[in-house]
């Protein structure tokens, strides 16, 4: 025998295809894969919803993907907050390969949503959205060990949601690392297999703001801005913030025209941000002090 | 050739086993994996004629049993599929030894290949330029596996009293070029006399059954589970974690 392309094509689709027979899920079609299986959207028949079902391609045995997703799926299952996605349902397809169904996540990339937020504001009110999910869960002993922006997604109401738990530990087992995850983001211990804690999460969170403020049209990076971003992505972790709350806390002090503890800055740029940081008064003071130069000059 | 190994270990495993019997089978159906991806690659990256090339191919597996070239594979180092090609290439390096394959003694029994086939399809493609002999290897492969898991399938439902699982399976997943659509299972239900009920269950555990059994042949023919991960996604197309 001797398949023809078509019929090869056919018979992959058909193996990747999730088995949902016996089960309240109804297939309509492929959304996209993950780091650890695919992503169909399906109908729950019972509830008559759209869920997304999340698969692993390919069982395993012993200590495995299958293992992994239904870990993942239980991280998620303990962890309820806005930016993260509730699951429903977890287990194993008659076809022996393990899932999780959870809300059918509408929205676009992280990247399409900058695209249009091209102040530093803008972007920097975003990023603070995805830090209070990680922290969130660092809060329940949970770190996210892959955050980069494939892994965010904004929804039509801008609502924010860290995606793909996939690779996340619990806290309590931080001493058994290894080295999974996505170079660039990764923090240098968790790429070197060591133990990790929160701190590589806020490598994660580091890069991923770097990232954020690459996307064109990429904003001006004021030196505060710069020395957050180096902070957080600092190799030696006890250099780094020591948590993701710290992060975010500097990185409002930007937003609100305060001195960022990241940065030690000379005495024109703290009149420069002084003056932007009370831009309407200055410019009352200026106003008056202009017009009553003109009064004095003109009485003369 | 063997539909049926008793054995659902790796074939590398039997074929260093001391177990004759095993070992025989074992190299079948190794053969039958390789034989098109070592013809195609032959021809397509060595620029070999048909007849050099099938010569070439029986003489691979000739040599694999006398050199007992698999009792050398380390999979920590490789794939076996990558391993094999390698070989291939060492093989036709080796002009001089080819030259004299069908002159040698040593009672090993030539393979009955079907070339003819696969003559076509490699002659129609070769002009396309479109993969590189490596990466027809691979695809060959990949077919030949698919290949050999239909065969199992069919006969696996043949000796169950599914016929007519075999038979939905066919309609719908194998006939037909990628112009033509699926047929729909309300006009399967017909041309088969059944419900579309049944269909769509026969075709559920048509497609749960050749799922297992395709993934089973895959074990049997890689070595470690490792290879066996990055084998299976290879063989599903599917892209490794980011």
């Amino acid at each position: 025998m001797r398949l023809k392309d078509a019929a090869l094509d056919r018979l992959r689709d058909a193996v990747r295809t999730p088995d949902l027979s016996g089960t309240r899920y109804r297939l309509v079609g492929p959304i996209g894969r993950g780091g650890m299986g695919a992503v169909f959207e399906v109908e729950d028949e019972v509830l008559k919803r759209r869920l997304a079902v999340k698969v692993v391609e390919v069982p395993f045995d012993g200590e495995s993907p299958a293992e992994a997703l239904l870990s993942e799926a239980r991280v998620l299952a303990r962890l309820e907050h806005p930016g993260l996605v509730p699951v429903h349902d977890a287990g194993r397809l008659p076809d022996g390969r393990a899932f999780y169904a959870m809300k059918l996540v509408q929205g676009e990339r992280l990247d399409a949503a900058l695209a249009r937020l091209t102040t530093l504001p803008e972007r920097l009110r975003l990023f603070l959205r995805v830090c209070e999910p990680v922290a969130f869960a660092h809060a329940n002993g949970v770190i996210h060990r892959d955050l980069k922006p494939s892994n965010v997604m904004v929804g039509p109401f801008g609502e924010v949601l860290v995606l793909d738990w996939g690779l996340a530990r619990s806290l309590e087992a931080r001493e058994l690392g290894d080295a999974s995850g996505t170079p660039g983001f990764m923090a240098p211990e968790q790429a070197a297999a060591g133990p990790v804690d929160a701190r590589a999460d806020v490598y994660g969170l580091g890069a991923l703001l770097d990232a954020m403020l690459r996307v064109a049209p990429a904003p001006p990076r004021p030196k505060a801005l710069v020395a957050i971003v180096a902070r957080a992505t600092a190799a030696e972790r006890d250099e780094r913030y020591p948590d993701v709350l710290a992060l975010a806390a500097d990185v409002t002090r930007l937003l609100d025209g305060e001195r960022v503890e990241a940065h030690a800055e000379g005495p024109l740029e703290r009149a420069g941000r002084l003056v932007r940081r009370h831009r309407v008064a200055v410019g009352l003071v200026a106003a008056y002090l202009l017009t009553r130069g003109l009064f004095i000059l003109l009485r003369r | 050739m063997t539909r049926f190994p008793d054995t659902r270990g790796s074939l590398v495993a039997a074929v260093k086993s001391g177990d004759g019997e095993a070992r025989a089978r074992a190299l079948e159906t190794l053969a039958e994996a390789y034989w098109k991806p070592v013809y195609t690659y032959v021809r397509l990256k060595a620029g070999r004629e048909h007849d050099e090339a099938a010569d070439l191919t029986q003489e691979f597996f000739a040599r694999l049993v006398e050199k007992e070239w698999l009792e050398r594979f380390d999979p920590s180092k490789a794939r076996l599929r990558t391993y094999l090609r390698v070989l291939v290439d060492g093989l036709v390096a080796n002009e001089w030894k080819a030259r004299n394959r069908l002159k040698r003694g040593g009672g090993i029994s030539v393979l009955s290949l079907d070339f003819e086939t696969v003559r076509r399809e490699v002659e129609e493609r070769s002009g396309e330029g479109e993969l590189s002999p490596e990466d027809f290897f691979e695809k060959e492969w990949v077919r030949s596996v698919f290949s050999m898991a239909v065969e199992r399938f069919d006969e696996r439902c043949t000796a169950d009293g599914h016929a007519l699982r075999f038979a939905l399976f066919s309609a719908y997943d194998l006939e037909g070029d990628a112009a033509v659509e699926r047929p729909r299972y309300e006009d399967l239900a017909r041309r088969f006399e059944t419900s579309a009920v049944d269909v769509t269950n026969q075709l559920a555990a048509a497609r749960r059954d050749f799922r297992r059994i395709l993934l089973d042949l895959l074990r049997e023919l890689t070595v470690s589970d490792a290879e066996f991960r990055a084998e299976a996604r290879a063989l599903l197309g599917v892209e490794p974690p980011a």
